[in-house]
């Protein structure tokens, strides 16, 4: 490895020296020094990353074009797997649901957060980190907790929702024009606190010289926060976008305690029917097919909200 | 002097043009009101726990335990739950040390060593982080059964310290660290591990605060990678068991409310303990991102 990295030294070097860094002055000798104690320090880290997320990657990519079922690996599949979707209606439900959760979970979140955030990053610290805190406790108290006390709060006979609407008897979860937007309105609760923490912090960062000078300039609130404020929280944005989108395509503990995918899978979501696939019918070259398409279609949701807010600026 | 007062005077009026008083009342209301509906699961839960049968079933609101019981306790103690907090614990503690352990060293390296390889494993690292991570626990319990790891706690601790996030957040923390100390501790003739230990490592702590106290939840709360992993009723994790007593028995709210207090409770006072380092890396982690 050493004789490769000495190599590969000598060839870019003459690259490296346009960079500003410190390498330019550094004899050849010195950077290889470098590059192999780099290499010792990220080790574990790299140990783990290529064991238990690179090697599950490459996993999942070449299961997607076997046949592989309940009996084992059949023989390879080509793209059967792939074309299986095109014809599945479940997975047209599941990928319907999923988009309409991100299309509406996203928009949400991110206006709602950004709303909390400018309305408490200029309190007294007490409250700022009061609210914070507590727009923040869904997520700490986690998926499964928070949701077995909303299947209860929305049980139709001792659910205390129905009970004070006096609804009592009517099913929220087991009806299908209601069903995912109850989903929706608990994933939006667990989804709010780290991008507020995010635009706290990214807001309590912007330049007060800049806003002190528009301000004395005679500009409006709405003007400062529009031409000052939205442009120097953009990488906040932008980042909130892309985690509150990863996350609302993974929604699972959710669909997996409320509805299991139902009613005639009006809440089937895309990570459910993976889990579903490959656990109850055991059918993995089926199950890591759609894990590829899944993690292609984020991609290209993150991709576009990069183009985006690169345009915006 | 009195140009300050009349500037001072301007920024004051100008702070108000925006915002009436009225838009402000509106704000506080409006941020209590949701303060409630966000504490309300919680309270439900805690008081829930506490209920009897005939409250828990009850057709009309009973927003207070009239008759206080720990029965749902009692009961939840009689599946192995005492084992299964052990085990999230366990979970969380282990991954949480590994993963900062790991991070730090590779963080310090990406942040403040230019070697070859540098550029693309950072790329490499960002991408990484933008995978939906459920997709890969289906291949990674086959790679677990394979190698022999699959239903054991190990099979949940692996993949989180795998995870990227943590070498990202350290290498914004390092990044702060200035190269001429580091320069000076080489002339000084410290190697290598000396420089970390003696230098690195106490410029970073807040950074490792963070990353400790993020990784800890987050494990705590990753219910699909330990259902996936965890088969045997003696390696579930509280959520999981919580969850598959809610398959189970799933009118028996007091049960799974003692159960979902246990879960909630002890990890939302570890949060509130460390909620300054907590928010702090969070925020740290997206400055770049």
């Amino acid at each position: 490895m050493a004789q490769n990295a000495a190599a590969a030294t000598a060839e870019r070097k003459p690259k490296r020296a346009k960079r500003p860094s410190h390498t330019s002055g550094m004899s050849r000798a010195l950077v290889r020094r470098e590059t192999i104690s780099a290499y010792l320090f990220l080790l574990p880290s790299l140990f783990f990353f290529v064991a238990f997320v690179v090697v599950p990657m490459v996993i999942c990519v070449v299961y997607s074009f076997l046949d592989y079922g309940l009996g084992g690996v059949q023989g390879f599949a080509g793209l059967d797997n792939y074309a299986r979707m095109l014809t599945d209606p479940i997975f047209h439900a599941g990928l319907r649901n999923t988009v309409l959760i991100v299309v509406v979970a996203v928009p949400t979140v991110t206006a709602f957060s950004l709303w909390v955030g400018s309305a408490i990053y200029q309190m007294h610290p007490f409250p700022r980190s009061f609210f914070r805190c507590v727009f923040y406790l869904p997520v700490v108290t986690g998926s499964v907790a928070i949701t077995v006390v909303w299947k209860w709060i929305l049980n139709p006979y001792n659910g205390i929702l129905n009970q004070v609407t006096d609804n009592v008897g009517f099913d929220w979860l087991g009806t299908q024009s209601t069903a995912i937007w109850f989903i929706i309105l608990i994933l939006f609760t667990t989804s709010i606190g780290q991008p507020i923490v995010l635009y706290v912090a990214a807001l309590g960062n912007v330049d007060t010289s800049i806003v002190e000078a528009a301000q004395v300039d005679g500009a409006t609130k709405l003007q400062i926060f529009w031409r000052i404020k939205w442009p120097a929280i953009m990488p906040t944005t932008l980042y909130v976008l892309v985690i509150t989108t990863i996350n609302s395509f993974q929604c699972f503990a959710l669909i997996q305690l409320l509805t299991r995918g139902g009613p005639l899978n009006s809440t089937m979501t895309i990570m459910y029917q993976i889990y579903d696939t490959a656990y109850t019918r055991q059918d993995f070259g089926y199950a890591n097919a759609m894990g590829v398409v899944l993690a292609i279609i984020i991609a290209i949701f993150s991709a576009i909200q990069f183009k985006v807010a690169k345009t915006d600026q | 002097m009195s140009a300050n007062a009349t500037a001072l005077k301007a920024k004051k009026s100008a702070d108000l043009s925006g915002t009436s008083t009225g838009y402000k009342v509106f704000v506080v209301v409006v941020l209590i009101l949701v303060t409630l509906f966000f504490l309300f699961p919680l309270y439900w839960i805690v008081t829930g726990s506490f209920k009897d049968a005939i409250e828990i079933n009850a057709r009309e609101p009973i927003w207070f335990p009239q008759a206080p019981t720990i029965d749902n306790y009692l009961r939840l103690f009689e599946h192995p739950a005492l084992r299964w907090l052990f085990n999230i614990v366990f979970i969380s503690g282990a991954a949480m040390l590994l993963t900062c352990i790991t991070a730090s060293l590779a963080g310090y390296a990406l942040a403040k060593k230019r070697f070859i390889g540098r550029g693309v494993l950072f790329t490499i690292i960002i991408c990484a982080m933008a995978l939906p991570k459920q997709v890969i626990v289906i291949p990674l319990l086959q790679e677990m059964t394979f190698i022999g790891l699959d239903d054991t706690l190990a099979a949940v601790i692996l993949p989180t310290v795998g995870w990227p996030f943590g070498v990202f957040l350290m290498k914004q923390f390092a990044e702060t660290i200035p190269s001429e100390i580091l320069e000076a501790a080489r002339v000084d003739g410290a190697g290598e591990l000396r420089t970390f230990t003696t230098v690195v490592l106490p410029m970073i702590k807040p950074g490792i605060g963070a990353l400790a106290i993020f990784t800890f939840v987050n494990t705590w709360n990753d219910y699909f990678l330990q259902l996936v992993m965890l088969r045997s009723e003696t390696n579930w994790t509280l959520p999981v068991g919580i969850a598959r007593l809610q398959g189970e028995m799933s009118n028996d709210f007091g049960l799974i409310m003692a159960g979902a207090a246990l879960a909630a409770v002890p990890i939302i006072i570890v949060f509130i303990a460390f909620q300054k380092y907590f928010t702090q890396g969070i925020a740290m982690g997206a400055v770049k991102g």
